[in-house]
């Protein structure tokens, strides 16, 4: 397999809080430029799923590559040795964990939006969008307070202001972000993310709480992101019409357990992903 | 787009203003006039409550430590300005202590008699203010894991030991126990005060507008969002506490020029409580607020409402003005305050904001 094509590849990556198993053995991988979701029932783990690969869990057993590096890794420690009920529990036992803090994880590449949206309120749009680009800064504490990062400051204001153009954003700029309609506010986080400049950019379930035109912007917009930007993405939805429009591959996950993964078409077929989403009648 | 606009010219001329005022105070009154000892604590007051803002108001950690940080930069002020040839008479019970040689004095013989003094002394400060951010550093180790409540608990809970720390007989040389420092210098009148104190200001003011200001402002309003966006909460925690307890040591150091003696008694938990009401009536993030609520508090508290206490307030003579009174009263305005201006007096507006026309609103981000 060819380990530079892929952006993100998970292995085997479990999930338990104490009895419950979250997420059962996750395996995925999401090549350069591609559009893939991750769906599933409610209550399947998918947003669990997202943190563990974010940074904000620690998975309990499993390993992150991104860009074929090896970015996030545990194996079952203390109480959860023997508590643990997932799959592989040896096969990380002798390697060193990796566990960074998000913020590590978005420096390398990997930003993200909230399923609840979480924009600085009490700062602007356009403030919302520089805070983004502190990341990238090159000053330190004495050289920005003095001023001496004039030029960079000057750089990543033009920035800002130039994907603030681009995602349409340009004339609410001076608003408090927390006074724009809801779509725009999904729009501003997404538009966040971009500010820090990453590679693979995740969307827990950007059309939550959308009527079905906005959805249809919606989806033109992750579309043109993705040629624009040149991020390959990966979202969590519920919306299928969306995911059944822009996904170039689908997971679907239940109770934790991945239970299909392929085209859209090989998914709106498949018999286990119908039963998932409708039930089974369990008759003897 | 141009640069200078109205409101910043009127808060230009504001601030000119303060600053002839202070040098007619100094011109016209007596050093030991209430005017300028109001200015000057005054002064001292909004540098430590405009620091401690910076950490609870912009980046959102509740930290009760100021008097401890206080302590700190008063103590080593103290201790590294007292002239030479007073030490033995301040260190009567520790054989004239252990530091022997006095700041000022070292740069008073490098820089000559008028600048030296001035420079040993603003050393002198920054000294306190430099050991109080090491100390900051040490403490943010543990505690800055901890959120809120528990965060200001473990704080308040160094300040208390730091202040029984400090009188330890053990330290008497160093510290003379629980014994006054006293006959160090001061730094001048109330135009000094307002210079230097509305440099540092300036500073902290630089540093909330820049990068760094802002990642502490997202780390107020989003931790969890803000980590998400690649800002290192802990690196980012801790340079806020630093930078905070630096300038509160600095205040402390200012404090005791202004005190003209310093004993580590005087920085209960009471004072840090009494900048935190400051900070909270100015605003929570507004550094205008904070500066104009340490003006007023000071002025009421330790002047204007005296008569209160006295027998005579405003021409009224009453039985009931009598000592304690003025607190009763000085209550009653912060409840007064604090139900009309849910945000404190100023909210989260700088002094630009009040000479802004409302209804002008393009063009206010650009500013860099």
């Amino acid at each position: 397999m060819s380990e530079a094509k892929n952006v993100l590849r998970l292995e085997h990556i479990t999930m338990q809080f104490g009895g419950v198993v979250a997420v059962d053995d996750l395996s995925m991988e999401i090549n350069e430029g591609e559009i893939v979701a991750l769906i599933g029932p409610n209550g399947a783990g998918k947003t669990t799923a997202f943190n563990a690969i974010t940074g904000v869990y620690e998975p309990t057993n499993g390993q992150v590559y991104f860009l074929g590096e090896p970015v996030v890794r545990n194996h079952p420690q203390g109480k959860m040795k023997k508590q643990y009920k997932g799959a592989e529990a040896e096969k990380y036992v002798h390697e060193t964990v990796l566990n960074p803090t998000p913020d590590k994880l978005t420096a390398l590449g990997m930003a993200r939006t909230f399923q609840n949206i979480r924009l600085w309120r009490t700062q602007t749009v356009f403030d919302n969008v520089l805070i983004a680009k502190h990341m990238l800064r090159t000053s330190n504490v004495f050289s920005a307070t003095f001023r001496v990062n004039r030029a960079e400051e000057k750089r990543q204001r033009a920035e800002v202001l130039e994907l603030l153009k681009i995602v349409g954003l340009e004339d609410v700029k001076d608003e408090l972000a927390t006074s724009l309609p809801y779509g725009k506010q999904r729009r501003l986080e997404i538009a966040r993310a971009l500010a820090t400049n990453p590679k693979l950019l995740m969307l827990d379930e950007p059309a939550a709480g959308m009527n079905p035109q906005e959805t249809d912007e919606l989806t033109a917009f992750i579309g043109r992101i993705r040629s624009e930007f040149g991020v390959t993405i990966l979202l969590i939805e519920h919306h299928m019409d969306l995911v059944m429009d822009i996904s170039d591959r689908i997971y679907v996950i239940d109770f934790g357990k991945l239970i299909a993964h392929g085209t859209p078409e090989q998914i709106q077929n498949d018999q286990r992903v119908i039963d998932a989403y409708l039930g089974v009648e369990d008759d003897a | 787009m141009k640069k200078t606009n109205r409101e910043t010219i009127i808060t230009a001329a504001v601030l000119l203003v303060v600053l002839i005022g202070a040098f007619a105070l100094d011109a016209a009154l007596p050093s030991y006039h209430i005017a300028i000892k109001v200015v000057k604590k005054a002064c001292v007051y909004s540098l430590v409550a405009v620091s401690m803002n910076l950490l609870n108001g912009f980046t959102g950690l509740f930290s009760l430590g100021q008097a401890g940080f206080m302590l700190l930069g008063a103590y080593s002020y103290a201790v590294l300005c007292i002239p030479v040839a007073k030490r033995a008479g301040v260190y009567q019970y520790f054989d004239g202590g252990l530091v022997q040689f006095s700041l000022p004095e070292i740069f008073s013989g490098v820089l000559g008699g008028t600048v030296g003094p001035v420079v040993g002394m603003l050393c002198a400060l920054l000294v306190g203010g430099l050991i109080a951010a090491l100390c900051a550093y040490l403490i943010g180790l543990p505690v800055l894991r901890l959120k809120s409540d528990y965060l200001a608990i473990a704080t308040l809970g160094f300040a208390e030991i730091l202040r029984a720390f400090f009188q330890w007989n053990a330290l008497g040389p160093l510290t003379n126990g629980s014994n006054l420092l006293k006959n160090y210098p001061d730094l001048g009148g109330a135009a000094a005060y307002v210079i230097l104190v509305g440099l540092f200001i300036a500073v902290i003011l630089l540093l909330v507008n820049s990068t760094y200001g802002r990642a502490f402002m997202a780390i107020r309003d989003d931790e969890v969002a803000a980590e998400a966006m690649g800002i290192n909460l802990a690196h980012h925690k801790r340079l806020a506490f630093i930078i905070s307890s630096f300038f509160a040591g600095i205040g402390g150091g200012m404090l005791a020029m202004y005190m003209g003696t310093v004993q580590a008694l005087s920085f209960k938990s009471a004072m840090t409580y009494e900048i935190l009401l400051i900070v909270v009536m100015g605003g929570i993030g507004s550094i205008t607020g904070s500066v104009l609520t340490s003006f007023l508090y000071i002025a009421s508290l330790e002047w204007l409402l005296r008569g209160l206490d006295s027998g005579t307030f405003l021409g009224i003579s009453s039985p009931i003005f009598k000592n304690g009174f003025r607190m009763a009263i000085v209550s009653v305005i912060i409840m007064v305050v604090v139900l009309f201006f849910r945000k404190g007096i100023m909210g989260d507006r700088e002094l630009p904001d009040l000479f802004r026309k409302k209804a002008k609103k393009e063009e206010v981000s650009g500013n860099e």
